[in-house]
């Protein structure tokens, strides 16, 4: 199974949930938002969520900022 | 002390802030030193920016590590997001990662000067708000924009004193202090802080409170300036409650001239 994670194209040879996905990668649950296919999930879907071929996964959590110091979106859509 | 004039809180949407003082955790060399920073600004708010992890790196450590979410009220910005959409997508995001219903929100019009786009900032902070989001909205400083703001229901306002990162200082006092006698929610002026005067002078205007990263992330002592931002802090807090004189223009002798020679 093909999924997309942060951008980066992934092989997973096991059926995945969400929780499975973050144990792989060794992330802690607690600290991170989770996104399928632009839908951001409940943490109490992570250990229910299976994931499908072709999904985008996008992981995120707390950086330091204040201020931004570079453009964060990429191919700027102009608000409208 | 009881009546200590610099221990009245600030109270936000019901939360009370011992500090009236807020500080981003942005542009640190490491998280050892965003702690220690923090620790000497005396802030019990700071903002954070949410992002993608790194999952290539299993190593990289985790901001919230050393910044104690127990200790400190963390308030997640939008800051980046140039659209309606992006604003909202990131709020809701933070709101995921599961710190709080806060967000610092900022929709930025522009590269260069990184000015709000305030069509875009009523929009997103409307919605949002329907959504239970408690927006403290980094804007303009206008007035108008302001008090619309407050209107739709944010439970302060945050104008900026000059560009983010500039470091210029306030460049419009006249229009922060008629937010302040507009507006009948706090103001937390936001980004244009270059040193501590600056944030001084923005207290001894009423202001509720200062937020600033650059100014101390950027010094060449960066504890040391986050230091001095929290004495400069109350110093002008007490200054504003305390009253100042009037300007005049001619002298007024401070000695009586009743028996002398």
């Amino acid at each position: 199974m093909k999924i997309i994670v942060n951008g980066e194209e992934q092989e997973h040879n096991i059926p995945l949930t969400v929780a499975n996905l973050l144990q792989v990668l060794d992330l802690r649950t607690e600290k991170v938002a989770v996104e399928v296919n632009l839908k951001i999930l409940d943490r109490s879907d992570f250990p229910t969520l299976n994931l499908q071929e072709g999904d985008k996964v996008e992981i995120l959590s707390f950086i330091g900022g204040g201020s931004p110091q570079r453009r964060h979106v990429r191919g700027r859509k102009r608000y409208e | 002390m009881s009546n200590d004039p610099l221990h009245d809180p600030l109270i936000i949407a019901g939360r009370e802030f011992r500090s009236r003082l807020w500080v981003g955790t942005g542009k640190y060399k490491n998280f050892e030193e965003t702690r220690q920073a923090i620790e000497a600004s005396g802030a019990d708010v700071v903002t954070v920016a949410i992002r993608r992890v790194n999952i290539t790196d299993k190593n990289s450590e985790n901001l919230l590590d050393y910044i104690d979410p127990k200790k400190y009220t963390i308030l997640p910005n939008t800051a980046g997001c140039y659209t309606v959409e992006d604003a909202v997508r990131y709020s809701r995001l933070a709101r995921a990662a599961g710190v709080s219903d806060l967000v610092k929100l900022e929709v930025i019009g522009d590269e260069r000067t990184l000015f709000p786009d305030t069509a875009g900032l009523i929009e997103a902070a409307k919605i949002l708000i329907a959504e239970g989001f408690i927006v403290l909205p980094y804007t303009n400083d206008d007035p108008i924009v302001a008090q619309k703001l407050m209107d739709i229901g944010c439970p302060a306002v945050m104008p900026l004193a000059a560009p983010i990162g500039s470091g210029l200082g306030i460049r419009n006092p006249y229009n922060l202090k008629i937010i302040m006698e507009t507006v009948n929610v706090p103001v937390i002026v936001d980004a244009g802080v270059g040193t501590a005067s600056d944030a001084a002078l923005a207290m001894e205007y009423g202001a509720d409170a200062v937020l600033m990263n650059t100014a101390i992330a950027g010094a060449k002592d960066p504890i040391m300036m986050a230091s001095a931002m929290r004495y400069a802090v109350d110093a002008g807090r007490l200054a504003f409650k305390a009253g100042r004189i009037p300007r005049k223009l001619y002298a007024t002798a401070s000695s009586p001239i009743e028996g002398m020679l």
